[in-house]
């Protein structure tokens, strides 16, 4: 009658036990590699680059003597770059993720465009700057500016942006917006005043952490052109520029001829993370600031 | 002249004068599923029409097809009229917005939003344009009053709605349906979700809205409908069984089906 046999189950009970304890040291071995590697790679970093820093090298113009180089330009067109990314991605993604949520019917149509989206964001950056290169550079003549540069990252980020702003929208409770169209609302009513204000901090904390992949880009922006040469402070989207990430890769590419650089590179890859650190704190902040229950 | 529509027009010439919703050959499908099969119901001004029957009979449907909630289901096909005061809502031209203005909706589960009891209520006339501070206080103020909730809630005003508790969230999205002054209320189970003494609340309330509204309610609650309503519709997979007074239909059903209903012999 009995299908437990309870003897059999005490036999077998250490084995479970003890496979229970083995994958949990795996997991947490797996952590470890990951903890471990980020920490070597920024202890690397910051005992390289850390004494590089200085007013003068944050300020500085670029410089082929390593004692007298500079990064403000570099910062400056980073910042640039930002100024176009940040509205570009956040009104097209988000704009998209509406219309794709909640105007076009579904069916062929939709699953067609979703797949293509999905599909897009695997498609590597080097791709991108192709594509940048061929329409803004070339077919629109901007030339290597920071517009260019900017519309070739967005276009980068936006299917991320787009499935994540996506994500948010249907994450809102239909209850509440079944509440509003009830009421007689029209759909923009109902996505101003109850889907935006739910999904908003979702959208934006995934718009932010894709803004963030653009900003560490390189690829896309050695095929567009972006030089690294002594050109003036960029001031406004069509001046010419180069960006952080860039001054890291020819830094260290030319580390073999002036050892310096490799200090350099360091240094500027610090002053990226900080910035990094500062665009995610501020994506935390925004996240916890307009979080709602429901 | 059919049988049928003698019979129809007759009953359109006895209760036209305060009929609100006229449902001529209604029929509804979720994609290949026939949902509601050619009903014909007539709700009156003023009563509360009672609409019963088991689970995945059509009932909710039919309720949000009444103020064309039920087109949200991607689906949805339908054929036959609906007239409000009539006009065709199904029409094209009708825009459901007009619809939901006058036809308002509180849903089974209580679903304020997630901000201020003050904001859940003004909600409505913000959105149809009204500015005015004072003008929104004294409409938030009215409307609890009418929900029975201002006691409740007048000095948490500013709080989030979604600290109260379930009888009265479900109270405050009754106020925040009476801001808008609906001609018509909608209500699918509204007491599903409750315990029984906030449903006793919601139940009193939902009589004394009768002197200013037409309720139509669905409900799981056989004692409910008869409880509180005028008039019962019995419906069964998708059809309309019997329509009458409510104390007709209860102690004296002219079909078996309905019958074996409210006698708990299915359901």
């Amino acid at each position: 009658m009995n299908y437990m046999d309870i003897q059999h189950v005490q036999k077998k009970m250490k084995t479970r036990i003890v496979k229970n304890n083995i994958l949990k040291y795996i997991f947490l071995l797996a952590t470890v590699i990951g903890l471990v590697v980020l920490a070597t790679l920024i202890i690397r970093v910051f005992t390289q680059g850390i004494g590089a820093i200085n007013v003068d090298f944050l300020t500085g113009h670029l410089s082929t003597a390593p004692e007298r180089a500079g990064i403000m330009g570099a910062i400056l067109g980073t910042l640039w770059l930002m100024a176009v990314v940040i509205p570009v991605t956040i009104i097209i993604g988000i704009g998209t993720a509406l219309y794709l949520e909640l105007y076009l019917k579904e069916g062929r149509t939709r699953a067609l465009i979703q797949t293509n989206i999905s599909n897009l964001a695997g498609v590597p950056s080097i791709v991108y700057g192709i594509l940048g290169l061929t329409v803004f550079v070339r077919a629109m003549d901007l030339g290597n500016i920071v517009l260019a540069g900017g519309l070739t990252l967005a276009l980068l980020i936006l299917p991320i942006v787009i499935v994540a702003a996506q994500e948010s929208i249907r994450s809102v409770p239909q209850h509440l917006t079944e509440a509003s169209y009830g009421m007689g609302a029209t759909k923009w009513q109902t996505i101003r005043r109850i889907i935006l204000p739910a999904a908003l901090p979702g959208m934006l904390t995934g718009s932010i952490l894709a803004i963030s992949r653009a900003i560490g880009e390189t690829a896309p922006l050695t095929v567009i052109g972006i030089p690294a040469l002594l050109i003036p402070f960029p001031e406004g989207i069509t001046d010419k520029f180069t960006a952080l990430p860039m001054q890291i890769y020819y830094w260290t590419l030319d580390a073999v001829l002036v050892e310096e650089y490799a200090k350099l590179a360091s240094a500027t890859i610090i002053v990226l993370l900080l910035l990094l650190f500062i665009l995610n704190s501020v994506a935390i902040i925004i996240r916890n600031k307009f979080q709602q229950r429901y | 002249m059919s049988l049928a529509t003698v019979q129809n027009v007759q009953k359109q010439a006895a209760t036209n004068q305060n009929t609100i919703f006229q449902v001529d050959n209604f029929n509804l499908w979720y994609g290949e599923t026939h949902a509601l099969k050619e009903v014909d119901l007539s709700i009156n001004e003023k009563e509360i029409t009672a609409i019963i029957g088991p689970s995945g009979c059509g009932k909710s449907t039919f309720l949000k097809t009444l103020n064309r909630m039920v087109e949200m289901v991607p689906s949805v096909k339908t054929s036959g009229d609906i007239y409000y005061r009539s006009q065709n809502i199904l029409n094209k031209s009708f825009h459901v917005e007009n619809l939901r203005t006058r036809v308002g909706m509180v849903f089974q589960k209580p679903n304020p939003f997630p901000k201020s009891v003050y904001e859940n209520v003004a909600y409505g006339p913000k959105i149809h344009g009204i500015k005015n501070k004072k003008t929104l206080d004294e409409i938030v103020e009215k409307s609890l009053r009418d929900a029975y909730i201002w006691d409740e809630v007048k000095d948490r005003l500013k709080e989030n709605a979604y600290g109260l508790s379930g009888g009265q969230q479900q109270r405050l999205c009754i106020a925040r349906t009476l801001a808008i002054e609906p001609d018509v209320i909608l209500m699918d189970e509204p007491t599903s979700a409750l315990d029984p003494i906030s449903t006793l609340k919601v139940e009193e309330l939902i009589q004394k809205l009768k002197e200013d509204y037409s309720i139509v309610i669905v409900t799981h609650n056989m004692q409910q409908a008869a409880r509180i309503s005028d008039r019962t519709a019995f419906f069964l997979n998708g059809e309309v069984v019997e329509f009458n007074d409510t104390e007709t239909l209860f102690s004296n059903p002219s079909d078996q089906r309905t019958e074996d209903y409210i006698t708990g012999r299915f359901g």
